[in-house]
């Protein structure tokens, strides 16, 4: 599903070249639920933004659905992120003025998808928040927030599930039940990439990939971590 | 359907920052309203000038004195034309039915204790038929008062009403720069303009006029009325070959006098009107252009604030073409708004202008729709670079703008 060949990305900082990530290899199969973690600067947010599609990486190859992304234009990029990609970021990111409904229906409008309201309502349904489908972000609290923001990246039935920090602006309840909601949405089917830099939400992933100076230093399975 | 959806969020995005809108579209609705009323202003002064004029009669020929010329040194004074000249033309040309020469001046008029002042004009007898004067009392001075210069006046219903409120005129004596005139008649109103009153006048005798309240020997016109339109070139080349013979213009010298007919004189009218609508237009058009800049500075700001939520947009799937068309419908939205509502207030002001003001407006649906299409254009022209600039965005750097 995901194949990543030698994937490097340098960012020209004044007179500086700084290499934010040098010459990943890793493929992620369907299904799977991988934690990636490291330091910051360890090239992991480098990595999510390649991964998303919301940046093209300096050299190298990352295919997606068989899909070569880094020969992509702008829009095809637009595309690629409505369709395949859903976003779940660490402060929510929710339009404030529109209603959860909304919100989860936003990348449905954008792919022009039919019937997109009934199918934004039963995303919300999946997550929990069919009750509260009318409220605004502002009404609604951290955990419920996420959840449709959640809700949002579902809609799309897309590829992967890219989480950045998701139980970071959270409390230690809702974070589990945050982090359980990913594990069972994984259990479907689902594949989620997951940043993080708690040790105890990356152990219950499947693997870990273990980052540090913009390259991998440690990919384990099981969720054994050989430290 | 994307496009209903982004109409609703853009609606939205105005409805949060009231009162920004609403100055923001202040400019525009200032500037439509501006528009269509000074356009409205400047038709029906236009219209209603010429209704006026066109009372008158289109089968008049009116001789003006000219600037006589010896050795090409202007002298500045335009006595050129003559009671004998207008006599002459009576007598010579054929296919006219009337002749009137006229002076005018204003002056002081005082009946008893009360005084006003007002345009005193010596005419012809014949002048009542020929600029359709009809008589309420009394009669108009003939041939036989005119010759013995008697001090004899026929009152304009503005000027009766001023000084013989409720008072028979006739009989009456009135003064006319201390010169006592006895009232004989008295003229059906014409109704007036905002700028001329042509029931604002009495008529005397044009030799009593000259002699004795003026002092002048020559005349400032001489109206002559055709029997049909269709001979007035005819009547106006006679007229011009006739008078340089009278006064003697060597061949290749210009004129001294002007023949104009009404028609042309209606239409040069028409024209400066015109031209005066567009100058009226054209100011208002420049509020509407700083109307605009004022879209583009709010959207600016706009774009700047919600960065963010381009990033989420972005990230979510929405292409550029998307994002520049949400701006896009949000700042034509604010023009649309401005000029929907300008409109209604500039129809408001041209009917409180001709309710209040007295001057006759005329909305023109030309007006309308031409400041309409302006206010929608100028909402795209400068929201079009406030918006290409958040469909530039990098969704990265949006996504981590706080």
């Amino acid at each position: 599903m995901i194949e990543v060949e030698r994937l490097s990305k340098t960012y020209q900082m004044g007179e500086q070249k700084v290499s934010a990530l040098d010459g990943v290899d890793f493929t992620i199969e369907k299904g799977e639920f991988v934690a990636i973690m490291g330091p910051s600067g360890s090239g992991k947010s480098t990595l999510m933004n390649l991964l998303g599609c919301l940046d093209l990486p300096s050299s190298g190859i990352y295919r997606l659905e068989n899909l070569d992304i880094q020969d992509l234009k702008p829009n095809q990029l637009a595309e690629v992120r409505n369709r395949s990609i859903g976003f779940v970021f660490q402060s929510f990111n929710l339009l404030p003025r529109a209603t959860a409904l909304e919100n989860t229906e936003l990348p449905l409008l954008y792919g022009r998808v039919a019937k997109s309201a009934e199918i934004a309502f039963q995303a919300l349904e999946r997550v929990g928040l069919a009750h509260r489908a009318k409220h605004r972000p502002t009404e609604l609290s951290g955990g419920e927030r996420q959840r449709v923001a959640i809700a949002r990246a579902l809609v799309n039935s897309p590829a992967i599930i890219l989480a950045d920090e998701p139980t970071g602006n959270l409390d230690s309840t809702t974070g589990k039940e945050i982090l359980n909601l990913f594990l069972e949405l994984n259990q479907e089917g689902v594949t989620v990439i997951l940043v993080t830099h708690e040790l105890e939400v990356a152990q219950q992933t499947k693997r870990i990939i273990q980052m540090r100076d913009g390259k991998i230093i440690n990919d384990t399975m099981n969720g054994v971590l050989s430290c | 359907m994307l496009i209903w959806v982004m109409f609703k969020m853009a609606l939205r995005s105005l409805l949060t920052h009231k009162l920004r809108t609403f100055l923001t579209a202040l400019g525009i609705i200032i500037g439509v309203a501006s528009v269509i009323s000074m356009i409205s202003i400047g038709e029906g002064a236009r219209l209603q000038t010429l209704n006026t004029i066109s009372k008158f009669g289109t089968n008049i020929i009116t001789i003006k004195p000219g600037q006589k010329k010896s050795r090409h040194v202007t002298t500045g004074k335009v006595d050129t034309l003559t009671l004998e000249d207008a006599d002459f033309v009576e007598k010579n040309i054929s296919l006219i039915t009337g002749v009137a020469a006229q002076v005018y001046r204003s002056a002081q008029l005082k009946f008893e204790n009360k005084n006003t002042n007002t345009t005193v004009r010596g005419t012809g007898a014949s002048y009542a038929r020929l600029a359709n004067f009809e008589m309420d009392r009394g009669r108009y001075f003939n041939n036989e008062e005119i010759r013995s210069a008697q001090r004899v006046c026929v009152v304009g219903s503005t000027v009766l009403k001023n000084l013989f409120e409720g008072i028979n005129p006739l009989g009456k004596t009135v003064k006319v720069d201390g010169k006592n005139f006895l009232v004989i008649g008295t003229t059906v109103s014409k109704g007036a303009l905002s700028w001329y009153d042509p029931d604002d006048q009495i008529f005397i005798p044009v030799t009593t006029a000259q002699k004795r309240v003026f002092g002048m020997k020559h005349v400032q016109s001489i109206d002559v009325q055709a029997e049909k339109i269709e001979d007035l070139e005819t009547i106006k080349e006679d007229i011009s070959r006739f008078l340089r013979q009278r006064h003697n213009i060597s061949e290749g010298k210009e004129d001294d006098f002007y023949v104009q007919n009404s028609a042309q004189w209606l239409n040069s009218w028409g024209d400066a009107a015109k031209t005066f609508t567009y100058l009226l237009g054209g100011i208002a058009a420049i509020s509407l252009m700083v109307g605009g800049i004022g879209i583009m500075n709010i959207m600016l700001v706009s774009v700047t604030e919600r960065t963010r939520e381009i990033g989420i947009r972005k990230a979510i799937g929405a292409k550029k073409r998307e994002i520049l068309e949400q701006f896009l419908i949000e700042s034509v939205l604010i023009s649309f708004l401005g000029g929907g509502i300008g409109i209604l207030l500039g129809i408001g002001i041209s009917r409180i202008v001709s309710n209040i003001g007295g001057w006759e407006t005329i909305v023109s649906t030309q007006s309308i729709i031409l400041s309409f299409g302006f206010s929608v254009a100028i909402g795209v022209f400068f929201g079009f670079y406030p918006a290409n600039k958040a469909a530039n965005l990098n969704p990265i750097e949006a996504l981590r703008y706080e």
